[in-house]
């Protein structure tokens, strides 16, 4: 369990957007460390990730980016012997804490995984499916919840008018954005993407990129993504993991144009990953 | 030294005629094999089906499906199945409100909540408990769980239909619970965890998702242990008495279908009596009840399956 270390964070990103001026920070990590059993997954993480934005991280297979991503919202803690110690807050509370629980912290930030996991339910009933548990029962204000939030997931238009029939039936692509409709519907602050477009097909990753595009006004973003080109394309800030490190966390411009670590040039110009 | 790898592999193909024979011999041994059981079957149906007929000849078939009193024996001999297919019943019942709950929430505690360890200990103890001869079971009823009863309820017969329907329900749970537990372990992680991503509780998981996405195995489950309950034979005989009754009191002392069959087969009729054929009708009745549950469980199997 990691310890609180209850130091108070006010973050500046101001380099290559002066307009943009001060922004909010969201989560910051301090020292993170994550071990699988004996393994060591992350070593002393340090990040800030800001409000409405898109923050990407990249780094080659097995540098810890889906591990930490997980760790976010805790989800990590499904594999029966991890280990973790740092710190890391969602808006100033620590995630750890017993008085923080992580369903409640799970309601606040959603998450949207690498294979499209829709549950073998009708569309409409993925939809409601959080607000359900978390104890919405009216049908007027359930309907009003998935129209908007297949309206907010790009996907209303096609398929308004077979709500009740099997996510199953979807595309790989639409079973995607139908996840991300599952995960707003619940009206999180925050939504992790862990590698959402690897499994589908280019025209399917290019709609969930212009998603990413809209939803960032209304939510901040994480992404995990195996590929650079999808990082320059669509984030504001992108960290580079190398076995379990952040070797360098910047704006997305200056990363991919003017990297601080030889490292990160090495990855970048594909010299190796 | 170096080994030749093409060469030995000629050597074998010298062999080729060997292994052509072998080659065509098998799948016929395997086929003879495979018909063997079907022929058995079908063996079986026949016989049922003969000496059913035989029966009917001297009994009638409304008489035996519509009559309430089963006297099989003497000279005012009266063959109403409705009494042992009442005691069948009752027994199955009782063993279904014991087996039903318990075997289900095993099996959800299992898949849903038990570490590896515990998972790893427990599934083969229950396949275990699955493994118990029934006679065993029917004792315990008879000689500890009956004297238990008559604690609580004190005008309890020492014959009655609550005592030996627990215990089936009991001998039923393992079935029950690792049949659905197999059911809910099908049920992909990947689905599990969008759950515990929208902040659903894992006994929300448990319940909201896991077990609709189970369902089809989870009621294929309980057809089966119906199907075996109504099939359970030993402990009914020890510990239900003998008495055909049609009631729905389960205080009472009964007889079920599989009961009366051991207590004419015990050597009560003599070849070629009308209470000697009255077995193969009681046979074939059990059997059509059986045969239907599982082509019920076949179907739900089916008509029920979520592809994931």
């Amino acid at each position: 369990m990691a310890t609180a270390t209850k130091t108070q964070q006010i973050s500046i990103f101001n380099t290559n957007e002066p307009d943009k001026g001060k922004t909010k920070t969201i989560y910051s990590i301090e020292n993170f460390n994550l071990w699988y059993g004996t393994d060591q997954a992350l070593y002393e993480v340090q990040m800030e990730i800001p409000e409405n934005k898109v923050t990407a991280i990249i780094g080659p297979s097995g540098c810890g980016k889906s591990t930490f991503i997980k760790s976010l919202n805790r989800m990590v803690e499904l594999v029966p012997s991890v280990k973790m110690s740092g710190s890391i807050e969602y808006k100033e509370k620590d995630i750890f804490s017993p008085k923080y629980k992580v369903e409640d912290l799970r309601t606040d930030v959603g998450m949207v995984f690498q294979n499209p996991n829709p549950f073998p339910k009708s569309i409409y009933e993925n939809v409601v499916y959080g607000p359900k548990t978390h104890g919405i029962k009216k049908k007027s204000i359930l309907n009003e919840i998935v129209e908007k939030s297949l309206r907010g997931a790009a996907l209303w238009d096609e398929v308004k008018d077979r709500l009740n029939e099997n996510a199953f039936g979807l595309s790989g692509g639409q079973q995607q954005r139908l996840c991300i409709a599952r995960c707003l519907a619940i009206e999180p602050d925050v939504i992790l993407m862990d590698e959402p477009t690897s499994a589908l097909d280019p025209i399917s990753t290019t709609k969930i990129e212009e998603l990413v595009q809209t939803l960032k006004k209304d939510y901040s973003i994480a992404i995990v993504t195996h590929n650079m080109q999808q990082a320059a394309r669509i984030s504001d800030k992108t960290a580079f993991f190398l076995n379990g490190e952040v070797i360098e966390y910047n704006n997305t411009d200056k990363l991919f144009s003017n990297p601080d670590d030889k490292r990160t040039e090495d990855y970048i110009t594909g010299r190796f990953g | 030294m170096a080994v030749n790898v093409k060469e030995l592999m000629n050597e074998k193909k010298t062999n080729r005629s060997v292994l052509a024979v072998t080659e065509k011999a098998a799948p016929v041994f395997f086929m003879v094999c495979a018909i063997v059981s079907i022929l058995t079957t079908i063996g079986i149906v026949l016989t049922l089906l003969i000496e059913t007929i035989t029966f009917f000849s001297r009994v009638s078939f409304i008489d035996f499906v519509t009559g309430t009193t089963w006297w099989p024996f003497g000279e005012n001999a009266s063959y109403g199945i409705l009494p042992l297919i009442s005691g069948t019943l009752l027994i199955t019942v009782v063993a279904m409100i014991v087996a039903i709950p318990i075997g289900l929430a095993s099996a959800i505690y299992l898949s849903e909540f038990a570490s590896e360890k515990v998972r790893k200990v427990v599934k083969p103890i229950l396949e275990v408990l699955a493994g118990i001869p029934t006679i065993v079971y029917g004792f315990f009823a008879l000689t500890f769980v009956t004297p238990l009863l008559q604690t609580f309820i004190s005008d309890l017969p020492i014959f009655n239909a609550l005592s030996p329907g627990i215990i089936v329900g009991v001998m039923i749970i393992p079935m029950i619970a690792s049949l659905s537990e197999d059911a809910m372990s099908s049920v992909p992680n990947s689905i599990k965890e969008g759950a515990l991503a929208t902040g659903s509780t894992r006994l929300e998981v448990a319940l909201k998702v896991v077990v609709p996405a189970a369902l089809s195995g989870i009621i294929a489950s309980f057809v089966l242990g119906i199907s075996r309950a109504i099939g359970e034979t030993m402990i009914v005989s020890v510990a239900a008495g003998s008495t055909p009754k049609l009631t729905a009191d389960v205080t009472e002392s009964i007889q079920t279908m599989t009961g009366y069959i051991v207590q004419v087969t015990l050597g009560d009729a003599s070849y070629g009596s009308t209470t000697y054929y009255s077995i193969y009708a009681v046979g074939m009745t059990l059997f059509i009840f059986t045969l239907l549950m599982n082509l019920l469980s076949q179907y739900i199997s089916r008509r029920f399956k979520e592809d994931y």
